[in-house]
């Protein structure tokens, strides 16, 4: 788009541009006081004139970015001083637009789909239509800003934490107020919404800023993010629908952070990794004292989890020894048929093909709930006046074995072992020539990432009540690794984000989980394109993937830079 | 120091190294000759336990080497700058040298070392947190170098340090492996740029397609019609 329209015309155009624009977001903005659709039932009722509906509301909170995004350049020309270079203005007024109208697309296909043709939208949707399409074809003309540096902007203390809490805080709510959508269309567009606003900031460079906040006050973030993630039952009022999804969502993506280890710090594709939360959960089945349990002995919880995690990486290391001495390609297949013979075997070792271990395809069900010191996980319980049912009894088991995982994957990233796993990433054969040992590092990486993976299968098993060979089929090893990839290889809140996405939109989007697979693969080709490293890119990862691109080098160099203290500790003495 | 005995080492069914023996004496600078596809690159790879050579004998201080692994040679006082510097391209100056140290165990040595790289080579150290790959070729090598060093060698082997760099950059190179010979590192050398690398060296040998086909003091080469002709483009 940007080649169409010479920078010479741009420039010339601008004021104009902004002014067309600004007519577009009103347009929208004004929409929202209109009624959207002739029939009631869609999108939670936009049928009224002059009573905007909350979802309306939340609509319109992109169109207002677009007008302060529009405005203040306009109404400040010559008076913005370092603000003018400081924030990427016209490119965020453009990414606005463009968010504008996606959003509007969606809802007025959700009113054409909902109530049966597109003459059920009322002038409403199509004033706000046209205001989109306005907006997004004033903001091309308008001139490509530099990159936003907004990190360089030096801000006290105070005001960074404030800003972390206020973006949990943000977070926390978002979050519960996206979850109680029940229908696919809301859920679609405040969704879609959400995201529009987020690569708005992102344009604007909010999220470079905040990257060095973060950076500079990390206990802050991460005290807050884990008080915000342990009040989300809170919010629930005792639903157990989005609490059963959420701990959903931890226990994939406390499987996908050891996955992590293997394929985002150390660089080896591991297509059975799904074996070995498998091996975790049938463990724990087969000590949990199930009355179709195998094995009588009932050790404690913490045992079966140090048992579950050890079983698991023997499983790492006996896969791992004879094929990580060969490289890429051929562990993949090792790993892919790996996974396959994992499920195989659990579902022979029924009695008539082998010793009866599993009971073959029927699995090991009626796991009984955990209970620590008369906690029981299964039953209901009142805190503050507010219901803590089952489900989020295990959310926050799991939130406590992610924590620890993440405490686990940090202090190994930083460290004498991690510094060697990423150089074996990087060029293996340098490594080895530096005295890096390869082979037994690789090895380590195996082993300790199926540890990882048996944890969170012991938690699974009593979270699924029953364990069966056909819940660790290959399809999950591939969603695993998609998330891993989608939300960013090495880093945390990546993995953590692209797990949340992976297992989130099948369960929100109802007519999504019947095409997921073709929509991933969709997904993941486009983020193959057009960003690589992931949502969330950890630096060096970035560089490895745009090693041609110089100008992104020096941009990362200088961000890198501003976090330097915090990215590149002086090692500990215990750590060489 | 060193001692190679009729080492061969093939890749599958080619022989790339037909059974060549030298010596490497203590505080010497060592240099292998040769062309590409000579075999210099993989007697290096061989000695630094990359490669596992088909037959012959190697030993270093009265140890056989040959069948040990990569990261035990290291461990042993050997380390290789290998040919194309192969650094870290994305990690920053000082993860490169904690690379070079990773076979090492003493924090505070390691960061003395790191600091006589940085008087080394000053302008790594006005760099310290910038990434590898955005550096000069004359600097990157200065960082191939420092990072070799920092596991405190006793046989530092350089791999064409002079490829790719400008005249005076190669200069400066060269009176540093000159220097660090001064200071009792044991240096072998692997180099095309004849001249430049006989004139510093105590003794060489000109491998050619996997068998050394002269060796001589560095004075002497210099002064040999054969090398003359083939390597330093006289008549």
């Amino acid at each position: 788009m940007n080649v169409i329209i010479p920078d010479d015309v741009k420039v010339r155009f601008r004021v104009p541009a902004r002014i067309i624009g600004l007519v577009g977001c009103t347009l929208m903005i004004a929409s929202i006081f209109m009624s959207w659709s002739y029939g009631h039932t869609v999108l939670d009722d936009v049928g009224y004139w002059g009573a905007p509906s909350p979802l309306q509301l939340y609509y319109a909170v992109l169109p207002v970015l677009g007008v302060l995004l529009l405005a203040v350049p306009l109404l400040g020309r010559g008076r913005l001083g370092r603000w003018a270079k400081l924030v990427a203005w016209n490119t965020s007024a453009k990414t606005c637009a463009i968010w504008s109208l996606a959003v509007t697309a969606v809802m007025i296909a959700s009113i054409a789909i909902g109530l049966g043709g597109l003459v059920n939208v009322d002038p409403g949707g199509w004033v706000a239509l046209a205001g989109a399409l306005i907006a997004v074809a004033s903001t091309l003309f308008l001139p490509d800003s530099p990159d936003p540096n907004l990190y360089r902007l030096k801000s006290p203390q105070w005001v960074q934490i404030l800003a972390i809490v206020g973006v949990m805080a943000v977070l926390l709510f978002g979050a519960a107020y996206l979850l109680n959508f029940e229908n696919a269309d809301q859920f679609l567009t405040f969704g879609a919404s959400v995201v529009g606003v987020v690569m708005v900031l992102r344009q604007f460079g909010i999220f470079s800023w905040l990257s060095i906040a973060a950076a500079n006050n990390n206990r802050v973030l991460v005290t807050s993010a884990f008080v915000v993630a342990f009040a989300f039952p809170f919010t629930q009022n005792g639903s157990d629908a989005n609490m059963s999804i959420a701990s959903q969502v931890l226990i994939f993506a406390a499987t996908a952070l050891g996955l992590n280890i293997v394929v985002g710090l150390v660089g080896l594709l591991d297509l059975g990794y799904i074996a070995f939360l498998g091996a975790g959960a049938f463990t724990a089945a087969i000590l949990s004292g199930s009355a179709f349990a195998t094995i009588d002995w009932v050790p404690p919880f913490w045992l079966t989890v140090l048992i579950a995690g050890t079983v698991s990486s023997l499983l790492g290391l006996l896969i791992g020894a004879p094929t990580l001495r060969v490289s890429g390609d051929y562990l993949a297949i090792v790993t892919l048929a790996f996974g396959e013979i994992f499920r195989i075997t659990m579902n022979n070792l029924d009695g008539n093909d082998g010793p009866n271990l599993t009971n073959g395809s029927n699995g090991i069900s009626a796991i009984p709930d955990l209970n620590f010191f008369g906690f029981d996980f299964g039953k209901a319980h009142v805190i503050f006046g507010i219901d803590i049912g089952r489900f989020a009894n295990y959310y926050w088991l799991m939130l406590v074995v992610i924590a620890i995982i993440i405490v686990v994957f940090m202090n190994l990233n930083y460290s004498r072992i991690g510094r060697g796993w990423v150089a074996i990433r990087e060029d293996e054969l340098a490594a080895e020539a530096m005295g890096v040992n390869t082979f037994a590092l690789k090895l380590l990486a195996f082993a300790g990432g199926a540890f990882l993976a048996g944890v969170a299968g012991a938690v699974k098993a009593h979270y699924d009540v029953s364990v069966t060979p056909d819940q660790y089929v290959f399809l999950e090893s591939a969603f695993l690794l998609a998330a891993v990839v989608l939300g960013g290889m090495g880093t945390v809140m990546g993995v953590l984000i692209g797990a949340t996405i992976l297992k989130l939109l099948p369960e929100k989007l109802r007519f999504f989980s019947d095409y997921r697979l073709l929509l991933f693969g969709l997904l993941m080709v486009i983020m193959m394109r057009f960003r690589p490293e992931g949502i969330i890119a950890d630096e060096r990862r970035q560089l490895e993937f745009h090693d041609e691109d110089d100008a992104l080098a020096v941009e990362i160099q200088e961000e890198m830079r501003a976090k330097h203290v915090h990215l590149n500790p002086e090692p500990k003495e215990w750590d060489l | 120091m060193l001692e190679v005995k009729q080492l061969v080492v093939a890749y599958g069914r080619v022989n790339a190294v037909k059974g060549i023996s030298f010596n490497v004496e203590q505080g010497q600078i060592v240099t292998l000759l040769g062309t590409n596809g000579a075999g210099k690159s993989t007697t290096l790879r061989t000695i630094s336990g990359l490669l596992t050579p088909v037959s012959g004998e190697m030993w270093f201080e009265g140890e056989r080497l040959d069948g040990v692994a990569a990261h035990k040679v290291v461990e042993k006082g050997i380390a290789q700058s290998p040919e194309g510097r192969r650094l870290f391209r994305q990690m920053s100056v000082e993860d490169n040298l904690r690379l070079g140290a990773f076979s090492r165990k003493d924090a505070a040595g390691v960061r003395t070392d790191m600091d006589r790289i940085f008087d080394l080579f000053p302008v790594l150290g006005s760099r310290r947190t910038e990434r590898a790959g955005l550096f000069s070729g004359g600097e990157q090598q200065m960082l191939a170098i420092g990072r070799a060093m920092m596991s405190r060698p006793r046989l530092l082997m350089l791999d064409e340090p002079s490829m790719g760099l400008s005249p005076i950059m190669m200069q400066l190179i060269m009176s540093t492996i000159r220097s660090l010979r001064d200071e009792g590192i044991t240096i072998l050398l692997v180099e095309q740029n004849a001249a430049a690398a006989l004139k510093l060296s105590d003794k060489a040998y000109v491998l050619e397609v996997g068998q050394i086909t002269l060796e001589g003091t560095g004075e002497q080469l210099l002064g040999d019609d054969r090398v003359k002709r083939a390597y330093l483009g006289e008549d």
